[in-house]
């Protein structure tokens, strides 16, 4: 049985079924309301599969006996603070999920700097444009690493130099044997990747 | 430095910056209070009877003020997304969020209230146990009202709604509360009062985690 997706008394998709493996990504296609969205936050947890189930490792999602997914989740809002600073925002997230692992301040940098927005580091957030404050959500994706990143319309607000940035982002995360999910309606170069189509309910 | 320290210096930190929320408060709390004397009157029996009631009411009225944004704007920004799928459990972040809206909003209101306390004249012997039932009190309502920011997180005007909540599950804090500080005041045991109080914050601290836990999941879906 795949997964499908009830919202507000809708079938939103039903039957969807995929895989991937390390080092694997996975295009999802669609049209608006097409459950996008909605498939990359059931995958994140924040809601509850009408039917079906998701597995990890072959385990289900939340078998608590096996090492549960690691999951880096950028939706369509980018989770800043407008009174911190664009280092302090980023240290934080960086803080949070990685607590007392490795050095933050260093990766926080190394994050900013690989997102071109280094320069920004002690700007207010308040002071950033969209594509700014996208690019600083993203930088998450940097500082607090995930296996699995679910990507949700990820190049919204970005220019192209930007776009090329996530892509050779994506390629060096599935390098190292990640796994990407990716929600979008733009182009997206990202080479041998599956593509899903949602499209309603059967 | 854990993920839940993590959360509580960040909320400190935001506070701070923004600054009017605590002072917000206090200002709430220092006006209500002293529209009493012009209500009443000045006549010192009366207000010195009254006064920690009207302590409290007051105080349970001032930390309601920003109950609304206790989760909202990491609701609207899209933070409560990233801290479900954080390494707390949201229970612990509910409570991490609590600890920094009390140390915000329900100190102040502690280390405030002594000097309201002689305003109204209230009797000398009951300012030990008003203090020590407020610093009970105040971690309860930022709990309870936990429940109530939780599950109005998501609607448009849940200020309202979160008043209409909340205020019926302060009833029995404000009870033992005043009950506490009349004690004292009359040369009566206040230690039952502030038993009962303990034992309610005990309780409150797994109960209303849980409940505004599962208030912001539906929430958020």
């Amino acid at each position: 049985m795949g997964l499908a997706c009830v919202r507000g008394g809708r079938w939103v998709f039903d039957s969807v079924d995929f895989a991937v493996a390390p080092g694997g990504a996975l295009l999802l296609h669609g049209a608006n309301g097409s459950g996008k969205t909605s498939l990359l936050r059931i995958i994140a947890g924040f809601l509850a599969p009408a039917e079906g189930q998701l597995t990890w490792n072959g385990h289900p999602f939340d078998d608590e006996d096996h090492e549960p997914a690691r999951i880096a989740y950028v939706g369509h809002l980018d989770a800043v603070k407008r009174a911190l600073s664009v280092a302090e925002n980023l240290s934080f997230w960086a803080d949070y999920y990685g607590a007392g692992q490795g050095d933050s301040e260093n990766s926080v940098a190394e994050a900013l700097d690989r997102l071109g927005i280094g320069h920004l580091a002690p700007v207010p957030a308040r002071f950033l444009s969209a594509g700014q404050r996208r690019r600083l959500g993203l930088a998450r994706l940097l500082a607090a690493p995930a296996s699995l990143w679910l990507l949700d319309e990820p190049t919204v607000t970005l220019d192209e130099e930007s776009i090329a940035i996530v892509e050779a982002l994506i390629a060096e995360h599935r390098a190292d044997g990640g796994m990407v999910m990716v929600a979008t309606h733009a182009g997206m170069s990202i080479p041998e990747a599956g593509i899903l189509t949602l499209g309603g309910p059967s | 430095m854990t993920a839940f320290w993590c959360l509580v210096r960040r909320d400190l930190l935001l506070a701070f910056r923004r600054g009017g929320d605590s002072v917000n408060v206090m200002i709430f709390f220092l006006l209500t209070v002293t529209l009493f004397p012009f209500g009443v009157g000045p006549e010192q029996a009366i207000l010195m009877r009254i006064a920690p009631g009207v302590i409290w009411v007051a105080a349970l009225l001032a930390a309601m003020l920003s109950l609304d944004r206790l989760f909202r704007d990491d609701f609207e920004d899209g933070s409560l997304d990233l801290m479900i799928l954080g390494p707390l459990p949201l229970e612990i972040t509910v409570l991490a969020k609590c600890l920094a809206h009390w140390l915000t909003t329900g100190l102040p209101l502690v280390i405030v209230s002594p000097l309201l306390a002689v305003l109204l004249a209230m009797d000398g012997e009951g300012f030990a146990t008003l203090i020590g039932t407020m610093l009970l009190g105040t971690p309860l309502l930022s709990l309870i009202g936990a429940i109530g920011a939780g599950l109005t997180v998501s609607l448009r005007g849940g200020g309202v709604l979160i008043s209409l909540l909340v205020l019926p599950l302060y009833i029995p804090v404000l009870i033992f509360g005043v009950g506490a500080v009349d004690a004292a005041v009359y040369g009566l045991a206040a230690r039952p009062h502030i038993l009962i109080m303990a034992a309610m914050l005990i309780a409150a601290l797994p109960l209303c985690s849980w409940a505004s836990a599962a208030a912001l999941r539906l929430s958020t879906e």
